[in-house]
């Protein structure tokens, strides 16, 4: 009969009106700033330099390779080498940044600078709230606000964040056992200037580093 | 008694109370402009509540909040919209009519309140009691579609063009279904004073009421009232005017600023006023829907019709999508008109056949049976289901 489809849909839009204010499935929405739903462990955005131990200019575990600068697809990596050396987690003597931008307005999150860094160096974050009112310096990052603890990296990605830490903890013990038997076989005077290198990294750098 | 008919000609008595200060040479003119004080700013009050409404309401209905930002649950989102109405640049095309282009939105508004001046708001609460005060709206009502035409003409723009003349074409066709359907209205009461319209619906049957929309041609006639009140107004499924999808904004395209908040205001105010006048015709104006209820004021109840017909738009315009123009124009003309006029032959039959049960059924049967054969037969050559595409497939 006439007008019969239309009070099948004034049926059912009454049906959303008032199953609206009793089942709260049927509004999905999230209002946002006061609530949100907890990020996904995979999700990333923009990337973030890891540091191990309580200082960050001294933990950071970026040797300046560039090999993210190199193959960033949008370019948005810039990375000032050292002249001087500090040592590694293993205790390897290495360069360092002095200078670590990534521009927020260029990077895509494509993840590519993570996939190819073989140090564990570079990780993805999962902050999103990056906008700024500043559109010149603030969307500049350098390599101190991108600096962020390992603490962190496993608060944000527990299970990818042990894994880092388990090949990095191999690394350490294959380093270790390696300089172990080069000390072993090496005179002792060798072997006790290499544990003098190791024990004692911070004071060290800069005066070792014309070497 | 006193209690209730106190609370009930409240404005009534105010307004005499302030009019009283005046010499007696100023009254009957005093009077008049508190009673157009009044309504300048009832109802672009009740627009502004309506706004939050709908929006809600229509969240509502698509399972969304609609806004909540601005106040306790956003109802004071048309202050926000206000201010922003306000303070936005009025932007005018260069090789648009000037002096138009500026009329256009005024001549609605005008129109659309003067409307208001003859519908009777309560018991005595008619600004005006016309004799042809059925008349004198609908001559106001039709001469908003005259400043629709002005907009989309004088802003020189293709889309504001073909939304005003969808709109003209879409009003006319409609206009005179609307005043057919009205007319088994005063062939019932015998006159086109609104308030003695009022008075003739006022009565009981036991604690029933004898509004005209509980008799058979009545029903018809406010079905045939809504359906082309929804298109004189403009709303979905008739939106066909303003069509965003389709013209921007149709015949306000190149409207902004205040100006945008007028023509808004005036669709608004001519929902307002239309479902007033389909209130006071066949709801029985503001007298109560059962005779015990007579103790809550009668203004009470013809705003709760007001804005029970508002709410049915508003729910319209959640669930159904946009007609056709053709689709719009056969429906008109084929359906809605010729409803109409069996309708007003009805009327007359019902009067002849005198009291008794007997012209209940025969009008009933007449009209359900006309609807239903008229809707088998034009629904019969259309093919409802998925639509097929001749090329795209």
């Amino acid at each position: 009969m006439l007008g019969e489809g239309i009070v099948k849909g004034m049926l059912e839009t009454a049906k959303n009106f008032a199953g609206s204010f009793v089942s709260a499935e049927r509004l999905t929405t999230v209002e946002y700033p006061e609530e949100r739903i907890p990020t996904a462990e995979a999700a990333r955005v923009f990337p973030f330099l890891v540091y191990d131990g309580p200082e960050w200019e001294a933990g950071l575990r970026c040797v300046a390779c560039q090999i993210c600068e190199k193959e960033c697809p949008p370019k948005c990596i810039y990375i000032e080498k050292s002249k001087d050396k500090k040592p590694d987690f293993v205790g390897k003597m290495q360069i360092y940044p002095t200078r670590f931008d990534i521009d927020v307005s260029v990077c895509m999150s494509c993840q590519i600078c993570v996939e190819v860094c073989p140090f564990e160096a570079i990780k993805m974050d999962t902050q999103f709230e990056l906008a700024t009112d500043d559109r010149f310096g603030a969307l500049l990052l350098d390599r101190k606000e991108l600096a962020k603890s390992n603490e962190y990296y496993h608060e944000i990605h527990p299970t990818e964040a042990a894994e880092v830490d388990e090949r990095l903890a191999q690394e350490k013990a294959a380093a270790e056992a390696k300089a172990k038997a080069a000390a072993a076989a090496a005179a002792a005077k060798a072997s006790a200037d290499a544990a003098a290198k190791a024990a004692a990294p911070k004071p060290e750098p800069p005066a070792a580093g014309g070497a | 008694m006193g209690n209730w008919s106190t609370l009930d000609q409240i404005f009534v008595i105010l307004r005499n109370w302030l009019v009283g200060f005046l010499p007696a040479a100023a009254r009957p003119a005093a009077g008049a402009v508190l009673g157009v004080i009044a309504i300048v700013c009832v109802f672009p009050g009740l627009f502004a509540l309506t706004t939050v409404f709908e929006r809600k309401g229509l969240g509502r209905m698509q399972n969304r909040l609609g806004p909540n930002r601005v106040g306790p649950f956003g109802f004071f989102q048309p202050i926000a919209d206000g201010i922003k109405s306000l303070t936005k640049e009025d932007i005018v095309p260069r090789d648009a009519d000037a002096v138009v282009h500026f009329l256009a939105p005024l001549v609605l508004v005008v129109a659309v309140f003067m409307g208001f001046a003859v519908l009777p708001m309560g018991r005595n609460m008619a600004l005006v009691d016309m004799d042809a005060g059925l008349l004198f709206f609908f001559a106001m009502g039709a001469s908003t579609e005259l400043s629709i035409f002005m907009a989309g003409w004088s802003s020189r723009n293709k889309y504001s063009i073909l939304g005003a003349m969808r709109a003209v074409g879409q009003m006319i066709s409609y206009e005179v279904p609307l005043l057919m359907s009205s007319v088994v209205v005063v062939m019932a009461t015998g006159s086109l004073s609104l308030t003695r319209i009022v008075e003739a619906q006022n009565h009981y049957t036991g604690i029933f009421p004898n509004w005209y929309v509980f008799t058979p041609w009545g029903f018809a006639g406010f079905a045939m009232f809504a359906i082309a009140a929804t298109a004189e107004t403009n709303r979905t499924p008739f939106d066909l005017p303003e069509g965003e999808s389709e013209l921007v904004a149709g015949y306000f395209t190149e409207y902004s600023g205040f100006k945008f908040a007028l023509f808004f205001l005036g669709e608004y105010l001519g929902m307002f006023s239309i479902s007033g006048l389909g209130a006071t015709l066949f709801l029985g104006g503001w007298s109560a829907p059962l005779s015990f209820l007579n103790v809550v004021p009668s203004w009470i109840w013809f705003f709760a019709k007001v804005m029970t017909a508002i709410f049915i738009f508003i729910w319209m315009r959640g669930t159904l999508p946009r007609l056709r123009q053709d689709q719009l124009m056969n429906f008109a003309w084929k359906f809605v008109l010729p409803f109409t006029l069996l309708d007003v032959m009805v009327m007359a039959l019902w009067r002849f056949m005198g009291l008794g049960w007997a012209r209940w059924v025969v009008c009933s049967v007449i009209l359900a049976g006309v609807y239903v054969l008229m809707g088998r037969v034009q629904m019969r050559r259309k093919h409802f289901g998925p639509r097929s595409y001749r090329y795209a497939e």
